[in-house]
């Protein structure tokens, strides 16, 4: 389990510059340490498809976002986010919050985020990570600069 | 009313080192008037995104600033990004060239064309700094005060339809449109994979 704290530590190390989101009830934990005084700047958006295109800005302006969003609002920016990464090949690190992932695998829900959050990541080119329970800041940090080495786009699921 | 060629032609008189980003109709005209490496034209593109965009840059390059030359139809789908803009007080100026079509589609009309008021929008999305023209004298005689503070700036421009547009074309490839605006930027380490 990630902890806001522990999160904007690991963020920090990394050299990112903005963290763009939009919050779902498992990242959301994570306000008052990403908007503390320890925290990072915080972009906050209105639709996830603006997160993408604010994070391509910055990566032209030469800094390093990351994008928390939750897999609904992945739904929603798929055409920002097929540009940012497949027409302008601009290194986008996301967070994606998977509602209901536990549930779904236990077969105790009828949400259908579960189901299409992968086949999605897939079949927009996008490799991932899923971290769950027993994964640590550290986990995502590592897929962090796995990705910057690699200059690709990446993300990292976050099972919830 | 005035032609789009006009208004930009104005624009691009006084435009001094900010970042230009167009997309759709007006990036087709602005690479007739500017060849500046700062100018980025946003082809291919996410219909909506440019806004975004240039708010993206102008967090990152505060002092130079972000002229964005957006359309009305392109406005239309990212409305929330008015808010966005004023929430993080951007250095951008925001062109909002309304002409109530989707040119390059045929010339259909925008939802809400020659009705829905863009520059109550962005008052209601608590931008401070708004400016209507919809003639070319008017542009001309204001242009210099649109530009004198930093964003974020709203300008409503009310241009004439075009029929007959197709998509426009980007004077370069995207890849190459990066490089040539992070070097201007003064970026070394070039994030494209």
């Amino acid at each position: 389990m990630i902890h806001g704290p522990e999160l904007v530590a690991a963020l920090k190390k990394c050299g990112v510059s903005h963290v763009i989101w939009i919050p779902d009830t498992t990242l959301g934990a994570w306000e008052e340490a990403l908007s503390g005084p320890e925290g990072l700047p915080l972009i906050r958006v209105c639709r996830e498809g603006e997160a993408f295109g604010v994070a391509a800005g910055l990566i032209l302006g030469g800094k390093k976002p990351v994008i928390l969003i939750q897999c609904t609002g992945l739904f929603e920016a798929g055409d920002a986010l097929r540009n940012v990464v497949h027409d302008m090949h601009l290194p986008i690190f996301m967070v994606v919050g998977v509602r209901s992932y536990f549930a779904y695998r236990d077969g105790a829900t009828m949400d259908t985020c579960p189901i299409f959050t992968e086949p999605i990541m897939r079949a927009w080119q996008i490799p991932y990570v899923v971290l769950e329970e027993r994964h640590t800041a550290a986990d995502l940090a590592e897929a962090y600069v796995q990705i910057q080495a690699e200059k690709r786009a990446g993300a990292v699921l976050l099972a919830e | 009313m005035m032609t789009q060629w006009q208004a930009l032609k104005v624009l691009a008189g006084k435009r001094g080192g900010q970042v230009v980003i167009t997309t759709m109709s007006s990036a087709g005209i602005w690479p007739k008037l500017s060849d500046s490496p700062l100018d980025f034209h946003y082809i291919p593109s996410a219909m909506g995104h440019a806004t975004d965009l240039g708010l993206g840059l102008a967090l990152a390059h505060p002092q130079r600033g972000v002229i964005v030359l957006n359309g009305d139809g392109c406005m239309l789908m990212n409305l929330g990004s008015l808010v966005t803009l004023a929430d993080q007080n951007a250095n951008v100026v925001l062109i909002i060239l309304d002409n109530g079509l989707y040119e390059v589609t045929g010339g259909q009309p925008t939802a809400g064309a020659g009705r829905a008021h863009f520059a109550d929008l962005a008052r209601a999305a608590d931008i401070r700094r708004i400016f209507t023209f919809d003639a070319l004298d008017a542009w001309q005689a204001g242009v210099d005060e649109v530009l004198s503070e930093p964003g974020p700036a709203v300008v409503w421009l009310k241009v004439e339809g075009r029929l007959g547009q197709k998509t426009p074309q980007p004077p370069g490839l995207m890849r190459q449109q990066v490089e040539r605006l992070q070097k201007a930027l003064g970026i070394e380490e070039f994030p494209q994979s």
